[in-house]
């Protein structure tokens, strides 16, 4: 039997950002929404008014979008007031059109932050998360295959905590939600997830220094401590992070300021 | 990369610097609230008190500077962290946007701060420098002869016989324009809500909370701030409603012994 949620169709009103490039000024344009199947992701939503709005000669709303199933991060919009809208732990992608009632007027933005400048309607360039990603959010060395297993002992609650934080889509969802627009949430995943394995610690220090130096100088906000990104993070990674990663800069700074330099930089090779 | 430039140049060392002002600040202000309750004593107790404090010395102006850096850290680091992240969130505010969990006191922390720096300027021209109501300041009233002597760890610092500045009476005197204690128990209420969020995130930022007894932590942060509220609100209160009077206060002079 077919569920009744999926006979019953509703419409809704769209309320959409729409902004023709980065330098152009933007403003809402409300769009209707008709005959929406409840079990539609917002996306599929998306996707339908778009087709109406190419049949009627008028340019489709630009939305980002790539793997649908809430592991990719590139979905990104502001649904009333919510990155990602109005779902618990789900991306733009996972939120299901049932979450709303007939007659609904729907406010649908870009995420926002300056460091997120808008591309084009709904799509922000996120090269930001990229940028503190390069600067330190790897492992230098090469890894070589997958090790055999056990050889590097690693406590299980450290390597589930290790994947807590790996579980970060870089989808810049906390940087939307925050009223800083601050990094903090997506940088400390980063730097959690390394700093919590064995492979990770030969760079900790490293890593946690020039990874804020970077999301600092790429204009992101700082935090106040309100939690906002951890509730509106699809992964709902836990702004415990954030703490260890404070700490991390703190130990970092003050083991850094003792360092001695090594005389002969060359390794031998001059 | 050296720990002086990273405390005073990153988002983090700045919050570090909020954070430890912060932890003094709030070390200071406990201490200030559990000197002034002696104020529901005998007159001997805060009047003792006041002239041990004065009679310091360097260490007085040592801890009057250190607690004057930190407000003047704390206020440079949350001025330049709020401007960096006003700028941060970009020219085109959203249509909507909804709170999701942040609790009330973090959403305040500028203008309860405001209130508080406020708080601290009238305060210390009150009861400190004597340019607010100085007609009622200790340095115009007449002098105390103390009844008995004054002990700190055992110690007897101010004798019995002293004659010093009066600052029972300029307390309860100083409240006594219901315009004044009014706003006394405003900036203590908003300097708890401020207390609230501070309290907590000083633990989050200094890399001390986790989710394992964050809930505790926040427990016991509410009851340290009702609890500083109600201390704090007792003074002025008690003078507002005539609890404490000059004339009681005259009246349990004679009678306390012990």
């Amino acid at each position: 039997m077919v569920a009744a949620s999926t006979l019953k169709t509703f419409s809704v009103t769209l309320r959409v950002w729409r902004q023709a490039g980065p330098a152009a000024t933007g403003a809402f344009v409300d769009y209707p929404a008709k005959d929406i199947s409840p079990d539609m992701s917002f996306l599929e939503m998306l996707d339908v008014v778009n087709d109406e709005l190419t049949a009627q000669g008028i340019e489709p709303i630009a939305f980002a979008h790539d793997c649908r199933e809430g592991i990719c991060g590139t979905c990104s919009c502001t649904i009333n007031g919510k990155p990602h809208g109005p779902g618990k732990g789900v991306a733009t992608c996972q939120t299901y059109m049932r979450s709303f009632s007939d007659g609904d007027t729907i406010v649908v933005e870009p995420f926002r932050a300056r460091a997120f400048p808008v591309v084009k309607d709904l799509v922000v360039n996120r090269a930001a998360f990229d940028k503190i990603q390069q600067s330190g959010g790897f492992i230098t060395a090469r890894a070589g295959s997958a090790p055999d297993a056990n050889a590097l002992p690693i406590p299980k609650g450290d390597a589930d905590l290790a994947m807590d934080a790996a579980q970060c889509i870089g989808c810049g969802a906390c940087v939307a939600a925050c009223k800083n627009a601050s990094a903090m949430l997506f940088v400390s995943a980063k730097v959690g997830h390394l700093g919590l394995l064995p492979q990770g610690q030969a760079e900790r220090d490293r890593r946690v220094l020039a990874m804020v130096n970077t999301m600092d100088t790429l204009g992101f906000g700082s935090c106040t401590n309100q939690y906002e990104c951890s509730a509106a993070c699809p992964k709902l990674i836990s702004h415990d992070f954030i703490a260890r990663m404070n700490r991390d800069y703190l130990t970092a700074s003050l083991r850094s300021a003792f360092k001695v330099a090594p005389a002969n930089t060359g390794g031998g090779a001059a | 990369m050296n720990l002086v430039g990273n405390l005073f140049g990153s988002s983090i060392g700045r919050k570090i610097l909020m954070a430890v002002t912060g932890l003094v600040l709030i070390g200071f202000v406990i201490g200030h609230l559990v000197g002034n309750l002696q104020v529901f004593s005998h007159p001997d107790k805060l009047n003792g008190y006041a002239h041990f404090l004065q009679s310091l010395g360097p260490a007085l102006w040592f801890a009057r500077i250190s607690l004057l850096v930190c407000v003047a850290i704390h206020i440079w680091a949350a001025t330049v962290l709020t401007l960096e992240s006003k700028r941060a969130r970009g020219g085109q505010a959203y249509g909507v946007k909804t709170w999701i969990q942040a609790t009330l006191a973090s959403r305040y922390m500028r203008w309860t701060g405001y209130v508080v720096l406020a708080f601290i300027v009238y305060h210390l021209a009150h009861f400190t420098l004597g340019t607010a109501q100085s007609a009622t300041y200790k340095a115009a009233l007449p002098a105390y002869k103390m009844a008995h002597d004054y002990h700190v760890l055992g110690f007897t610092v101010v004798p019995a016989g002293t004659e010093v500045l009066d600052v029972h009476r300029m307390v309860i005197l100083g409240f006594q324009p219901p315009l004044v204690a009014s706003f006394y128990l405003l900036a203590v209420g908003l300097l708890s809500l401020h207390l609230l969020h501070g309290m907590d995130s000083l633990f989050q930022t200094l890399g001390w909370r986790n989710s394992r007894w964050s809930q505790s932590l926040r427990n016991v942060v509410i009851l340290a701030c009702l609890a500083y509220f109600a201390g704090n609100a007792a003074i002025p209160g008690a003078v507002l409603s005539g609890k404490l009077s000059s004339e009681s206060a005259a009246k349990s002079a004679p009678a306390a012994h012990h």
